[in-house]
């Protein structure tokens, strides 16, 4: 057996290595940036003969989608990769994959949508995408991007699941960042993750249809079942992240707590902030104050009675987005933390703060920022606005 | 230096930038380090000011915004220093190594940095031995010399894993050359 | 009608061939085609035409699929001997 090695390795390319490792049939993709250097490493996995897989160069993120359609319906295991624009394109074929209920993985390294153009760093991409059925995984650094690919595999592919899985991490912020992260060897991925079995694959010997007319007086019935399937994944989610830890020694859960002990206000992070959060938390804990940080690694489906249940007994609660819902109250984490406490009987005041938009740079001095005013809330027991923005200049905004 | 260890390169699009910090983290990690390497990418191509970043520690790296405040400042290519403000930050305690043909303490002077100055003329040890400006290896032997964050047989070892054949060669020597002309100002 | 629980997985449809069994023909409303059998060449044109697979090949004939038929009347137009006429459901009747 191949000894476990410490690979240096950025966010795309510990994605590439995993899903290597995870030996897909088909990969079906078109690069955009900051995703490229994922399908780039791939091809040349296949090209140099270490990955046995049908590599499929698309003209379009459209394409790329149907294409893993197809080859996911014939029992294949099937892989792709997109960020913004290109999962913008995708998006009238993520709600077809995810109600044929199949287990596709997409890495999804996330990037600000135009205009104006950007090709940096939020979440614009996936938060928009988060109504089309597919599972959704966030991660924080590279080691996380490495061991929830092989996971999203997993859980994608179990039968009470069934769901394609979008598995997550920030642009440039991990994808283009380099950290040491420690692989498993090709037997261990093995014994984690057996092959395939397909549960009806398209097969001449054994005809079926996929995709027909769904009349309304059936519709709603095959939706619900879809519904059922995905509320329901969360606790196998957890038996194989679980199963992932007790394997591998790692200690991962879908909602992590820092420093939860004692906190009356925290920070709700998803993704890379997480750690720059983190840093912030053992600041003012220093100081004596009584902060904590939960990250939020599963928004879909969302651990409803696990967010209640971590949320319950703090003051205050300030979430952190990484994109803005146009309108309405702040980013989309902030209004379903909101919603899923609001018939608490005690419940902590929750504000939103939409931080890092289009690659704007988050550091330890904004969570800071947003700490001492959750204290305020906390102390006054009042919340004044449902939102601010975080890391921008002028009025209303928590800057620069 | 305590902790954690932070370092900023700056350099122009095509110089190698975003190499050097990443080949300084793996020599790193290869010393059992926590280690963080990323740039700072813009709208820019070759030829505008860049910037990458290296994060060393002992313990697990979590945060992940930009550099603010180095321990370290190695600026890739003299003429940077018109176009930006190199040492923004810079610890008074810290080094500030620059690819130059002048003496570190004209520089100190100039730049007016309390920071510990190197410098080595890595474009012609570089046009010498690689045949082309690539200055983002010779400028690490100048990097480990002074400041000791990693040894220079890390940075070998990951300079040769890096490149192939008679390129990785060269890049050592260059690595080997830059280390014996650091010129470092005197403490 | 089937619950959520009942439906097949995701809406598929496991059993090969099943929408023989639906009646198309029913939906039949004003003509249906009718073979004179004399005329006929068996050219099989109004077997390659036929929209809904309506038409049976036999040994040395054509039958209609009365079962299926919608009476489109693509196989009386395409007969190049007039041996396929639409009659009204009515006449028939």
């Amino acid at each position: 057996m191949m000894a476990r090695k410490v690979l240096a390795l950025n966010g795309d390319e510990a994605a590439a290595y995993a899903v290597k490792q995870c030996k897909p049939d088909v990969i079906a993709a078109y690069p955009i940036t900051p995703q490229t250097i994922i399908v780039e490493r791939l091809s040349d996995f296949v090209a140099d003969g270490e990955l046995d897989a049908e590599f499929i160069s698309a003209e379009s993120e459209h394409s790329a989608l149907s294409a893993c359609i197809g080859a996911s319906a014939m029992g294949a295991r099937t892989y792709t990769a997109t960020a913004s624009q290109g999962l913008a394109l995708m998006y009238e074929m993520l709600f077809v994959a995810s109600s044929f209920r199949l287990p596709i993985v997409m890495s999804v390294a996330n990037r600000a949508l135009n205009s104006p153009l950007n090709i940096w760093n939020d979440m614009s991409d996936t938060m928009g995408a988060r109504d089309c059925g597919w599972i959704q995984i966030y991660n924080e650094n590279a080691q996380e991007v490495y061991d929830f690919t092989i996971q999203s595999f997993r859980i994608a592919e179990d039968h009470r699941v069934l769901l394609p899985v979008m598995v997550c991490h920030d642009g440039f912020v991990v994808s283009h960042s380099t950290e040491g992260v420690e692989t498993l060897s090709d037997s261990e991925v093995d014994s984690f993750l057996p092959p395939r079995t397909p549960v009806y694959p398209l097969d001449v010997e054994n005809p079926v249809t996929i995709g027909c007319v769904g009349v309304p007086e059936y519709y709603p019935e095959i939706k619900y079942q879809q519904e059922v399937a995905t509320k329901k994944s969360i606790q196998t989610i957890k038996e194989i992240i679980n199963e992932f830890n007790e394997s591998f020694g790692r200690n991962y859960d879908i909602i992590e707590k820092y420093q939860m002990d004692g906190a009356e206000v925290a920070l709700l992070t998803i993704g890379s902030a997480s750690g720059t959060a983190k840093d912030a938390v053992d600041e003012m804990r220093a100081e004596g104050k009584p902060v904590g940080l939960l990250k939020l690694r599963l928004f879909r489906p969302l651990p409803v009675e696990d967010l209640r249940k971590a949320l319950s007994g703090l003051k205050a609660v300030g979430v952190i987005d990484r994109h803005i819902s146009f309108g309405s109250m702040g980013g989309a984490l902030n209004m379903e933390v909101r919603a899923a406490l609001y018939e608490m009987r005690e419940r902590p005041h929750v504000m939103g703060f939409p931080a890092g938009l289009g690659g704007r740079d988050i550091r330890v001095e904004h969570f800071i920022k947003i700490t001492e005013e959750l204290l305020r809330i906390a102390e006054r027991d009042v919340l004044e606005e449902d939102y601010r923005v975080v890391g921008c200049r002028g009025p209303g905004c928590i800057g620069p | 230096m305590r902790g954690m260890v932070e370092v900023r390169f700056h350099g122009r699009g095509g110089q190698g930038v975003v190499t050097a910090s990443r080949l300084l983290a793996e020599a790193a990690l290869l010393e059992g380090k926590k280690v963080q390497s990323f740039p700072a990418f813009g709208a820019e191509r070759e030829g505008a000011p860049i910037r990458a970043f290296t994060r060393l520690s002992d313990t697990l790296i979590r945060v992940r915004s930009q550099i603010y405040t180095p321990d370290v400042v190695v600026v890739l290519d003299p003429t940077v220093i018109r176009a930006e403000n190199v040492t923004e930050g810079l610890k008074d305690n810290g080094w500030l190594i620059v690819n130059t043909a002048r003496e570190p303490g004209e520089l100190k002077k100039e730049l007016g940095t309390k920071a510990k100055v190197a410098t080595v003329n890595a474009t012609s040890i570089a046009l010498e031995l690689l045949g082309a400006p690539r200055v983002n290896t010779p400028i690490l032997g100048t990097l480990v010399k002074s400041t000791q964050l990693v040894t220079l047989d890390s940075v070998i070892s990951v300079v040769n894993s890096t490149f192939k054949g008679k390129v990785a060669e060269a890049n050592v020597k260059a690595v080997e050359r830059a280390y014996r002309e650091a010129k470092i100002e005197e403490v | 009608m089937k619950t959520w629980e009942e439906v097949p997985f995701a809406g598929y449809i496991l059993e090969p061939g099943n929408a023989e069994s639906y009646r198309t023909g029913d939906w039949r409303s004003r003509q249906k085609p009718v073979i004179n059998q004399e005329k006929c060449t068996f050219c099989l044109l109004c077997w390659i035409y036929c929209p809904d697979g309506a038409i049976t090949r036999r040994e040395s004939k054509v039958e209609i699929d009365y079962y299926h038929c919608k009476g489109c009347g693509i196989c009386a137009y395409e007969c190049p001997s007039g041996a396929i006429r639409m009659k009204s459901e009515a006449e028939e009747a």
